[in-house]
């Protein structure tokens, strides 16, 4: 048995082709991107946060666009559609494992960081609002 | 599907048989799935004898060198200036003691950066390197330029992946004090005219530095008929081990530097408050050298030797032309540098929508084949060519036609797996 068909099992293709929230977001109120030197994949996360209640803010929308190989931007719309519609403190509780668990296939190191780049740039968005929004 | 119709031109070929020195490349990568290493251009694997010769000198010969009375640092030391002398040979130099030993081609690049240049290099020099160079041979000439305030300049390319050399030519002046430039690409594959280059660089009073770590390993090397001032090459690159490798300098030049690093080893004589250099090659050696690495490169020599570096490069020849030809005919596939006439072993690509990465993946998940993706120390060239990344394929001696074969069926294995076909995402309920 090869890897191979692991580390691109279908539904990751699918999320490669149809990916969830590929996009810019107007109105956005955080935003960040990030790269990665190894294959030169980059991710962009705008985000629109509700903090105006005490509970520490929603995610109210998000979008990302990038490029680059297929576990950084598969992973990416993975990602967002698994925090679309959660807490602030829920995405900032979501671990590196838990990308690694959501995306699926046991990867090299080398290729987790493909995948743990949309984490770690939304990580950073979420600290990241934008001057002029609002 | 793309298909290869003509048969490997047998006499080019060297030996199949050459494959059982190699024990890496006689089990299972995967289980049923036999290894195809193209990565030589990043490493290459060892003979049994390397291998072998490694474990002798630990188990008969090891002490230290240069340093003993006893048995055992004599041999070490006659076996190690053995393997100095087989270097030169190797390489055409006229005297051994222009052979120095050190751990690769980036330490040897630094060592001349840093000697030579900082000995000689003046603000308002320039320093003429090329576009498609390796950090190694880029990143050490930014640091000097940084020391000097010299500058740094970078011969363009053809359009077909070749040096400029009318704009080499425009380039080179008199404010040229040093031309660093490959004899070989190592992500173009191109053959540098590196006697042309050198001729042209002298004729304007600038020395000239030869990367030659990708085209030492793949041909015969005459460092003489260059006329290069220096050249830099390493040993896990020509079937030796990692950490050694060696700089080649003129003696005169050599003699003039001053030395790069203190310690033991270079010195002919100490006080408390200063030193005086030993001779050559012994001033560009300090500490205790990689003495079995060097010892190995030397068995590893004899190796190439045996085989012959004008039948290995005949070989290489025949395999990078079959890979050219089968990847030109792939549609969307863009094939890095100059045609097969032009270029050394290796074949770097690159294809619409697809990152290198994949290729590398199910290359090697799926077909066994070991290939390089990524930029290949080559960031300001890949940049210049518009791409991120590219996937490289790289021949050695004891490659085959059938890999070549293997790895074609792969990138249209890949090409189909990626293909757009309409897929989509499982929806949420509420989406």
């Amino acid at each position: 048995m090869s890897t191979e068909e692991e580390v691109y099992q279908e539904h990751i293709l699918d999320h490669y082709e149809d990916p969830f929230h590929r996009g810019t977001l107007s109105g956005a109120t955080h935003a960040h991107e990030g790269k990665n030197p190894l294959c030169g994949d980059v991710v962009r996360i705008e985000l629109i946060l509700d903090q105006s209640d005490d509970e520490g803010g929603k995610v109210v929308d998000l979008y990302f666009t990038g490029e680059g190989c297929v576990i950084s931007q598969a992973s990416a719309s993975m990602l967002l559609e698994a925090v679309y519609g959660k807490t602030v403190d829920d995405l900032k509780q979501f671990s590196a494992e838990q990308m690694l668990e959501l995306y699926g296939p046991r990867l090299t190191p080398n290729r987790q960081q493909c995948c743990l780049l949309s984490w770690k740039v939304l990580q950073s968005a979420v600290h990241a609002p934008i001057e002029d929004a609002g | 599907m793309t298909t290869i119709k003509t048969s490997p031109t047998t006499t080019d070929l060297l030996p199949e048989a050459l494959r059982n020195d190699f024990p890496i490349l006689n089990g299972d990568l995967h289980p049923g799935q036999s290894l195809a290493f193209l990565d030589n251009a990043a490493s290459t694997q060892r003979p049994v004898q390397v291998i072998d010769a490694i474990s002798t000198v630990y188990q008969r010969d090891y002490a230290n060198v240069h340093r003993g009375i006893h048995t055992l640092s004599e041999r070490s030391t006659e076996l190690y200036e053995q393997a100095r002398e087989k270097v030169r040979a190797l390489i055409g130099a006229e005297h051994a003691r222009e052979i120095i030993f050190t751990q690769g081609t980036t330490a040897s690049i630094n060592l001349v950066a840093r000697s030579w240049g900082d000995e000689n290099l003046r603000p308002g020099d320039e320093v003429l390197t090329t576009v498609m160079e390796h950090h190694s041979n880029l990143v050490p000439w930014q640091q000097a330029v940084g020391r000097s305030g010299a500058v740094l300049r970078h011969v363009p390319l053809t359009d077909d992946g070749r040096l400029n050399m009318e704009a080499f030519d425009r380039l080179l002046s008199e404010r040229t004090k040093l031309v660093a430039v490959a004899s070989v690409s190592n992500t173009l594959g191109t053959i540098n005219p590196i006697e042309q280059i050198v001729a042209r660089a002298h004729a304007a009073g600038a020395v000239v530095l030869v990367d030659a770590a990708q085209s030492v390993p793949h041909q015969p090397t005459d460092v003489r008929a260059w006329d290069a001032d220096f050249v830099a090459f390493s040993g896990h690159k020509m079937l030796g081990p990692s950490g050694v490798g060696v700089l080649y300098g003129k003696e005169g030049l050599l003699d003039a530097m001053p030395p790069f690093f203190g310690g033991g080893s270079m010195i002919s004589e100490v006080q408390f408050d200063r030193f005086t250099p030993a001779e050559l090659p012994a001033k560009f050696e300090a500490g205790t050298p990689p003495i079995v690495p060097v010892i190995a490169m030397s068995a590893a020599i004899e190796y190439l030797n045996r085989v012959g570096l004008d039948a290995i490069h005949r070989h290489e020849q025949t395999l990078t032309r079959r890979a050219y030809d089968a990847l030109a005919g792939v549609e969307g596939l863009r094939i890095l540098g100059p045609a097969p006439e032009h270029r050394s072993g290796l074949v770097s690509f690159v294809f619409e929508r697809i990152h290198a990465h994949e290729f590398a993946q199910v290359l090697n998940d799926r077909f066994g084949i070991a290939v390089r993706a990524g930029h290949h120390c080559t960031q300001p060239l890949h940049a210049l060519l518009g791409i991120t990344a590219s996937t490289r394929a790289s021949f050695y001696l004891y490659n085959r036609p059938e890999e070549v074969d293997r790895l074609l069926e792969g990138v249209v294995a890949v090409q189909e797996l990626f293909a757009p076909r309409g897929r989509r995402r499982r929806r949420k309920p509420d989406e």
